[in-house]
């Protein structure tokens, strides 16, 4: 049973569930516990072993009962092609030719579990649960097969359809019938072994599929991403949002080694006669993050604003004090709109509100001095979102000036590449003297850098 | 050691026993019986859970939303195997020295001032400093020794001697360093102390860390300990669960309140009510003397079953139709949502 166990766990990687070589000597402990007998105790044990969050539990769930689906095979009468054939009086008569094919044997006598067993030990010796992509199916399928003996089988049928074209009336009958039955066998354990395939890749492969196409899509330009890769994106960069989130929100303060808290500890020690018992360390305390986050979503980065909302959106989920704002020629505040609907919804309403029209940056940024400008302190930092075009318009630099002396630090991320700065409308490089950072933010891959670094410096200070 | 400030709650309550924890569990339906008995009802997950953390002595890390049982399991489980239960609760800023162990700091100023003038009686006649130095080297260094040890929570668990609960709850409030600190407890039932040495225990405890998610525990945690997660019942369990802990409630207000629950659960609220609430409400109707669902009644009762206004206000336009759903599910016979 070891081999099944270990194919198991791989099967439950690839779920992502992580099984680490301590955890599945722990799930063998398990299994050697409560045996093999009970199925819904073998699984609850080892469910309890080895998914260790609530999403685990429900992806363990769903990769146990594929992995140990297979054992029978779906042999009811559903009619047609799947129908397995039965064993029929007249076959005593070919029993010669029928003990040289155990294959055809094997279907004739119509034991389920028994092929199940055979197609299953096939599957091992061609390596069937190494399968890789999805296109790889059928060959499986027939490497499996042809293990099996399924040449012998179609050599069998040939020669049955031939014998019964040369031979007289009563025998050719038969035959005739008996290839019938076995064709009906053949294709039969076609479907099975597609299916068993089609399993397996479920199993061990899909997920490299997907981690696959992940990764490619953390590195195209938000500006191509299409609408249907749009689920899959929020999976990521709310994934990406939550890990940093995480690894910042926690640390608050951390100790200034070696650095003596005098008053504290002559406080703290008074109990013990003033003698320092317990010496206590100077802290450092580091505040949350504290973030305005301003968002073009005007016509002119139209293609990129959506994904630029999915990341405010995730970031809003996870950090707590982030004022979003979005703008084309006016700015409006868009923290209630993030806060109170799921994602689907939110993102078209912002875009309904505001977004597609012309530009106009000096418009949104007197807007937001006007409104909310009161809220910046050297607290705060500001990420601009946006390509920095403005038809022209007045930039308003003296406000950007004031953003840039108010906070902590302004940040400006740019789908464009830098080289398109300054050309045509794009007023960057005036902007660009009043911010801290500005780079080029084409990818969620920059997304992340970005704003890891953005993180980092508040735990530096 | 009051002076100290104990602030960890240490419930420590002492049985008499003279036996060993001789009895190792050895199926699982016996812990769903020996449950039962003190009334715990559980789900097969549940002990599954137990006995396999019982068996290859893991500690079991449960999951949950709030008032799902929980706390009540490790008690249970305390209270069914006849040992100690040791609770440590779990906030920001708990750190070794009030988990684990501290030094009674009174203790040894008093130790010091009396050697102070001992001494002179010990050392009285050697001749010169390196000869009272050997002389002193002879007693053996108590100032760091057991005797001087304060045991909190986690160590007092490890030095039962027949075994005990250890219930760490709300581990996910506490500190991520604190979590590191564990870890050699969770893995090996040992800690140590740098002055002293190595404590290991002779039974290990059975370990409970319960967990409402507010953060996301380390894979290092998470890998030592079996991991349960606890979900909202299901109307069956949910209605043997109020009959073993509101006994007196009669059986047809049981199955409606239970389906009542159960169809509440349906509803997009902002926390669900758990088993804990359907429990409170139970306890509620018996104390009203309700004996039958009434609308006017439930509209009067809500704030026990649902804590958020919000939540009160989506549910209060459909209470009468719930209300009838909830009555036809209990003359049917058992309290299904369907």
């Amino acid at each position: 049973m070891q081999r099944p166990l270990e194919n198991f766990f791989r099967a439950l990687r690839a779920a992502d569930i992580r099984v680490s070589p301590a955890e599945s000597i722990d799930a063998h402990r398990t299994v050697d516990l409560v045996g093999y007998d009970d199925r819904q105790l073998f699984k609850d044990a080892l469910c309890v072993a080895l998914a260790k969050t609530p999403d685990e539990v429900a992806s363990f769930d769903d990769c146990f009962e594929m992995f140990f689906a297979r054992e029978e095979f779906a042999a009811d009468d559903d009619g047609g092609d799947r129908q397995r054939p039965q064993g029929a009086e007249g076959d005593e008569a070919f029993g010669e030719e029928l003990g040289n094919v155990p294959l055809a044997e094997m279907l004739l006598d119509g034991d389920g579990s028994e092929m199940a067993a055979a197609l299953e030990q096939s599957a091992n010796r061609v390596g069937a649960t190494e399968i890789q992509y999805f296109s790889q199916r059928g060959y499986f399928a027939r490497r499996i097969l042809d293990d099996m003996g399924l040449r012998d089988l179609e050599k069998l049928i040939a020669q049955l359809r031939r014998g019964a074209g040369d031979d007289g009336a009563d025998d050719g009958g038969d035959a005739a019938d008996l290839a019938q039955r076995l064709e009906q066998g053949r294709r039969y354990l076609l479907d099975e072994s597609r299916q068993y395939v089609e399993r397996q890749y479920e199993l061990y492969a899909r997920a490299n599929g997907e981690a696959l196409r992940e990764e490619f899509l953390m590195e195209t330009r938000m500006s191509s991403l299409e609408q249907r890769d749009f689920v899959r994106m929020h999976k990521i960069v709310r994934r990406m949002a939550k890990r940093l989130a995480t690894r910042y929100s926690r640390r608050r303060k951390h100790t200034k080694r070696g650095q003596l808290d005098i008053r504290r500890t002559l406080r703290r020690n008074m109990p013990h006669d003033g003698i320092p018992f317990e010496v206590l360390w100077k802290h450092i305390k580091i505040e949350r993050p504290k973030i305005v986050v301003i968002c073009d979503v005007s016509r002119s980065v139209a293609a990129a604003a959506r994904f630029l909302l999915l990341f405010l959106y995730s970031l809003n989920e996870v950090i707590a004090q982030l004022q979003a704002y979005a703008f084309s020629d006016r700015l409006v505040d868009v923290g209630d709109i993030l806060e109170h609907n799921d994602v689907e919804t939110a993102i078209p309403e912002i875009m309904a509100k505001i977004g597609f029209r012309s530009t106009d940056y000096g418009q949104a940024l007197d807007d937001y001095e006007e409104n909310f400008m009161d809220d910046l302190d050297r607290h705060t930092t500001v990420i601009i979102l946006g390509d920095g075009r403005s038809n022209f318009t007045d930039p308003r630099i003296d406000i950007m000036r004031r953003l840039h002396d108010r906070s902590r630090a302004v940040i400006w991320l740019n789908p464009e590449p830098e080289t398109f700065w300054g050309t045509g409308d794009s007023e960057m490089p005036r902007y660009r003297q009043f911010c801290h950072v500005a780079k080029t933010c084409s990818t969620v891959m920059h997304l992340e850098r970005v704003i890891d670094d953005i993180l980092k410096s508040y735990a530096r200070a | 050691m009051q002076v100290y400030g104990k602030s960890v709650t240490a419930v420590i309550e002492k049985r008499a026993m003279t036996e060993p924890r001789a009895k190792k569990i050895s199926n699982v339906d016996e812990i769903i019986a020996g449950l039962g008995d003190v009334g715990y009802i559980t789900s097969r997950q549940i002990a599954t859970a137990i006995f396999v953390a019982e068996n290859l002595t893991k500690p079991i890390l449960v999951e949950g939303s709030a008032g799902v049982g929980k706390t009540e399991l490790a008690l249970s489980t305390a209270a069914w195997l006849d040992l100690p239960l040791i609770r440590m609760q779990c906030y920001e800023g708990l750190d070794e020295s009030k988990a684990l162990y501290e030094w009674k700091y009174g203790k040894q100023l008093l130790y010091t001032q009396i050697l102070k003038d001992k001494m002179g009686d010990v050392l009285g006649d050697a001749p010169g400093l390196d000869a009272a130095m050997a002389k002193l080297q002879g007693f053996g260094d108590l100032f760091f020794s057991e005797d001087f040890l304060e045991p909190r929570p986690l160590l007092s668990a490890l030095r039962q001697e027949h075994g005990a609960v250890l219930l760490i709850d709300e581990i996910d409030k506490s500190d991520e360093e604190f979590e590191a600190f564990l870890l050699e407890i969770l893995s090996a039932f040992q800690v140590t102390i740098p002055e002293i040495g190595t404590i290991k225990s002779t039974v290990p405890p059975i370990v409970f860390l319960t967990s409402n998610n507010m953060r996301e525990m380390g894979d290092a945690l998470k890998r030592r300990c079996l991991h349960l997660y606890i979900p909202l019942p299901d109307a069956r369990l949910e209605e043997q669960i109020v009959a073993a802990r509101v006994p007196d409630i009669e059986a047809k207000l049981r199955r409606k309140l239970v389906a009542f629950v159960q169809l509440l659960r349906e509803q997009d609220l902002k926390k669900l009510p758990s088993i804990s609430e359907t429990l409170d409400w139970a306890r509620v109707l018996l104390l009203l003397h309700a004996d039958d669902l009434a609308p006017d009644m439930i509209r009067d009762t809500l704030n026990v079953l649902l804590k958020f206004e919000q939540d009160i206000h989506a549910v209060r336009p459909q209470i009468a139709e719930m209300t009838r759903k909830a009555r036809q599910a209990g003359e049917r016979g058992h309290a299904t949502t369907a």
